[in-house]
């Protein structure tokens, strides 16, 4: 937070960055107000990021008045759980972290029992035991409507039953600014401050308040192998390399972050926020295209989100 | 590049028109105009468009709109969705809504936070009834720019005089509706042809193509004469030597220095700081999220709003408005809703229903509750009075949902349109004799024994062997009877839902009356729904409300059927009749449930006397 106070444009109007922060700093002050017991889904990428100094801003010069919550699925990039716990200690924020214990037990793997199995356990049900176990009424979430389909019709104040299942064809309206944070037994509200975000939108913000992200989206040498079209990063031993396969240090990024076996990078020289932006605005695909889970079928996000996943 | 962007404005805008006008095409051709799709986003429109498609393997911009599996399977549009461009100019929002039965919850949700609307017309069909019901849709909810995109031309071959004939008919009823500020632009959507750039078919039109237009409109100066209104969101209290209200400027400016009021308290201060992470501001204009510190150490709370103190909102409990209904369960006046104004929430009752609108028409019609989709000019009373700023003058504080009390469900919208002076001058007269004095007198804890049941449960008989039993001990009691009611104080009351919440409500008003006088009074009412129940159990203070469950099975009361009530109901000759066409809401959890179908009158009369002297009542 080095930028200086906001300038206010002579003709009176606030910039759309300036209109954004501005809605999703009410909506995290909302859920403070109205709810009991909320959370912050903390995943590490540039969105939580940008998330998590959204809600620094909103409580200032208070203290965050709730907690992070980090559903690690033991393959996440190395560099994202040091970045993680570097963040934790530098704001002073409550960081709790869950790891499904079945499944670790189980030990399963995205190679071993494949991505759709590993997601759903690590993740999904990962999820849903740190959010029962903390009795969170209200978590934030920092997905964003330009991402995926089934995303832009979901709501702000998205409601899970007690098995947290999202209903679409029973969301309730959302007028002006406002949110009905009201719930029946049981149930709990995710909250997506960053609804009306767009990736372009994410890295203007991070460029214009210095936030701090993961260094794996600056371009760097790192080493790859190439698999059905993806680069995938050796990012530990843990990655089983097939007959033949060597690892080769290439220029890579990535537009997304998530467990490294599931997340392609992308050949680039971008290793400054302007040259990032500058490859965005001439990008032909999207960014979820480095997520192996949306590929099933177009469907598939919609299908994850019925059953909990967020 | 990244700085340029980095300065554009953001505009909010709203699509209305049906399946056939193009809409999701012009979204489509948007998005994808604007560069907004990517490769793989594409590859997946080209597979979906030859498998689902209804262009004949053209693009399919449609599918592009229809995001869920739910749609896509079934070919409808759910809900409202919202869509992302932009261009080194603008960021733009759009709120694309579905032109089918659900259409004007989905449309005044959309239209609620857009600052212009796009009005499609299929250029051969010209101004449909739907046509006007956008438009009066779009005046309601204060959208004061209005896009008439005349599409389709390609159709009526580029011809000028289809164009001024639909502009012309447009203007004569959007005058009425008070739109001023319209731009028409005749294109096609489909082709190309003036969305992006001014198109060669058309060489006539002189106006600027849609893209263009978009991005060059003068958005309202944000703060330009309106006065400064903040409501509290939340109070920032992190250490003993801060405080601070933070909240979103929902118009206007202030800056340190600045005297504000707030209301409804009325008490005054000056602003001290303007506090954000990035430093203190030397002003905050409207739209911003801030927080605020002030001179003096006065009571603020979350949804008490900060104004400009000069020219302060009025507060009031009473208030015309108009109502949006968006809920299956229809708006039955008497009954009780929550209500959400900026960040207050209070309670609310429909005290009456003035008319419903035809959206289509335009017509005022006769109205004693609304159903969903309905739009009706209704006053509400409000349980304690809030600030407040007519719809017209500031959607951000003229605006409020209305909450269902049971479901949370948000069912209905409401705009805010002028308090009503009835309940400022009426004012509440205390009174000497109050009821503790009268239940002293009287050696007795007044209260409410309220009898719900089905028709022939035995309500009525139990609730006066009862009453028998009181007068013995020497009790001062009064019994009112839903039938005899019904020949008095309510003879002007049905039995449609909204007469039966409005019987409800005189009744509990008359309980609350005696009370007051310090009786034991007993309540024999059917009182079919829970939400009435609980709205008369509030009117009176904790303990006050005894519900008493006289549960029978239907089979059973039908079997006695003492009226013969049942029978005619069976016939059909009773319409609205509890149990039969009508529902019966148990109590979930009575104060005392006597079953009849296993105890006497006399039994279960006994057992109600035990639990009051168990309470120490009688």
């Amino acid at each position: 937070m080095q930028s200086g106070p906001i300038q206010i444009p002579s003709t009176g109007a606030l910039t759309h960055l300036q209109r954004l922060e501005a809605e999703s700093i009410h909506i995290l002050r909302e859920v403070v107000a109205e709810a009991e017991n909320p959370v912050m889904l903390y995943s590490i990428g540039k969105d939580s990021a940008v998330m998590l100094h959204l809600a620094l801003k909103a409580f200032f010069p208070g203290k965050l008045p709730f907690p992070l919550l980090h559903v690690d699925t033991t393959w996440k990039f190395r560099e994202m759980i040091q970045f993680r716990d570097r963040i934790a200690e530098r704001f002073g924020v409550d960081l709790r972290v869950h790891i499904n214990p079945d499944g670790l037990a189980q030990g399963v793997g995205p190679f071993t029992h494949g991505s759709e199995i590993h997601t759903h356990i690590m993740k999904t049900e990962g999820l849903k035991q740190a959010l029962d176990a903390g009795r969170f009424d209200a978590a934030f979430g920092g997905a964003r409507r330009d991402e995926e389909k089934s995303r832009a019709k979901e709501r702000i104040f998205s409601f899970r039953s007690a098995q947290h299942r999202w209903d679409p064809k029973h969301q309730r309206p959302e007028l002006w600014r406002l949110y009905n944070t009201r719930k029946n037994k049981g149930e709990s509200i995710r909250v997506f401050p960053l609804s009306n975000w767009t990736e372009l939108d994410i890295w203007l913000y991070i460029h214009r308040e210095s936030i701090p992200i993961v260094p794996l989206y600056f371009a760097k040498e790192r080493p790859v192998v190439e698999r059905d079209g993806t680069l995938l990063m050796v990012d530990d031993d843990r990655l089983p390399l097939k007959a033949g396969e060597v690892p080769q240090l290439r220029r890579v990024r990535f537009r997304t972050l998530g467990c490294y076996p599931l997340t392609g990078a992308i050949e680039s020289d971008a290793d400054t926020l302007p040259k990032i932006i500058e490859e965005m605005l001439a990008a032909t695909s999207s960014e979820r295209q480095g997520r192996m889970i949306d590929k099933d079928a177009s469907a598939s996000m919609e299908q994850k989100k019925q059953e909990g996943y967020f | 590049m990244a700085q340029k962007i980095d300065q554009g404005s953001l505009l909010r805008f709203i699509t209305c028109g049906s399946v056939d006008d193009g809409k999701s095409t012009l979204i489509g051709r948007l998005l994808y105009e604007a560069k907004m799709l990517f490769d793989d986003q594409l590859a997946a429109l080209e597979s979906d468009s030859r498998r689902v498609g209804t262009q004949g393997g053209d693009l399919d911009f449609a599918l592009l709109v229809d995001g869920l599996a739910a749609e896509r399977e079934q070919g409808i549009t759910i809900d409202v969705a919202y869509r992302f461009f932009a261009t080194d100019k603008r960021k733009f929002i759009v709120a694309d809504t579905p032109g089918h039965e659900q259409y004007t919850r989905n449309m005044v949700t959309g239209a609620s936070t857009a600052d212009l609307a796009i009005i499609l017309i299929d250029a051969r069909k010209g101004v449909l009834t739907q046509t006007r019901r956008h438009a009066y849709l779009v005046s309601l909810l204060g959208i004061r720019r209005v896009v008439l995109a005349i599409n389709k031309m390609d159709l009526v071959d580029f011809a000028q005089d289809v164009h001024d004939r639909i502009l012309a008919e447009f203007t004569g009823f959007a005058e009425q509706l008070g739109l001023a500020d319209i731009v028409a632009i005749p294109m096609s959507a489909l082709r190309g042809d003036n969305v992006t750039q001014h198109s060669d078919a058309m060489p006539w039109y002189e106006g600027p193509a849609l893209m263009p237009y978009l991005d060059d409109m003068e958005l309202p100066g944000a703060a330009e004469g309106r006065p400064f209104r903040m409501p509290v969101q939340w109070v920032n209290r992190p250490n003993l030597d801060f405080r601070g209200f933070s909240g979103l400027i929902a118009s206007g400016r202030i800056r340190p220095g600045d005297a504000i009021r707030v209301v409804p308290s009325g008490r005054t201060s000056t602003v001290a700081r303007i506090v954000t992470a990035d430093g203190d501001l030397p002003q905050a204009i409207e739209g911003q999220s801030v927080t605020l510190t002030l001179a003096d150490e006065i009571d603020i709370s979350r949804g008490d709003m900060l104004a400009d103190a000069a020219r302060p909102p009025e507060a009031a409990d009473q208030f015309e408005v108009t109502l949006i209904w968006m809920a299956e369960e229809p708006m039955l006046p008497g009954r009780s809703y929550l209500l959400k104004l900026g960040a207050k929430t209070v309670t609310a009752t429909v005290t009456s229903a003035k008319y419903k609108v035809n959206v289509n028409t335009l017509e005022h019609l006769a109205a004693k509750s609304l159903a969903l989709n309905e739009i009706g000019i209704c006053n509400i009373g409000l349980d304690q009075p809030i600030a407040f700023d007519a719809y017209k003058d500031n959607r951000d504080t003229g605006g409020f949902i209305l909450i269902d009390r049971m479901t949370n469900e948000t069912v209905g919208a409401g705009l805010l349109h002028f308090g009503l002076r009835r309940a400022q001058n009426v004012h509440w007269q205390p009174v000497d004799i109050d009821k503790a004095a009268q239940a002293k007198l009287k050696g007795q804890q007044p209260c409410v024994l309220w009898f719900t049941g089905l028709s022939g449960a035995g309500k009525s008989t139990i609730a006066n062997l009862v009453e028998q039993d009181l007068f013995g001990r020497g009790r001062h009691t009064a019994l009112l009877d839903g039938d005899n009611v019904r020949h008095g104080l309510n003879k002007d009351l049905g039995f449609t839902d909204a007469d039966r919440v409005e019987n409800i409500r005189r009744v509990a008003e008359v309980g609350k009356l005696m009370v007051e006088a310090g009786l034991i009074v007993m309540i024999s009412f059917i009182s079919p729904f829970r939400a009435e129940r609980r709205m008369a159990r509030e009117l009176m203070q904790p303990g006050e409300f005894i519900e008493i469950f006289v549960d029978t099975p239907l089979a059973v009361a039908e079997q006695r059927d003492v009226k013969g009530l049942y029978k005619k109901a069976r016939r059909g000759e009773l319409a609205h009749f509890t149990g039969i066409d009508s529902p019966y809401e148990a109590p979930e959890q009575p104060d005392i449930t006597v079953n009849t179908s296993v105890m006497t009158a006399r039994e279960a009369a006994d057992a109600i006397v035990r639990y009051l002297v168990d309470h120490r009542i009688v």
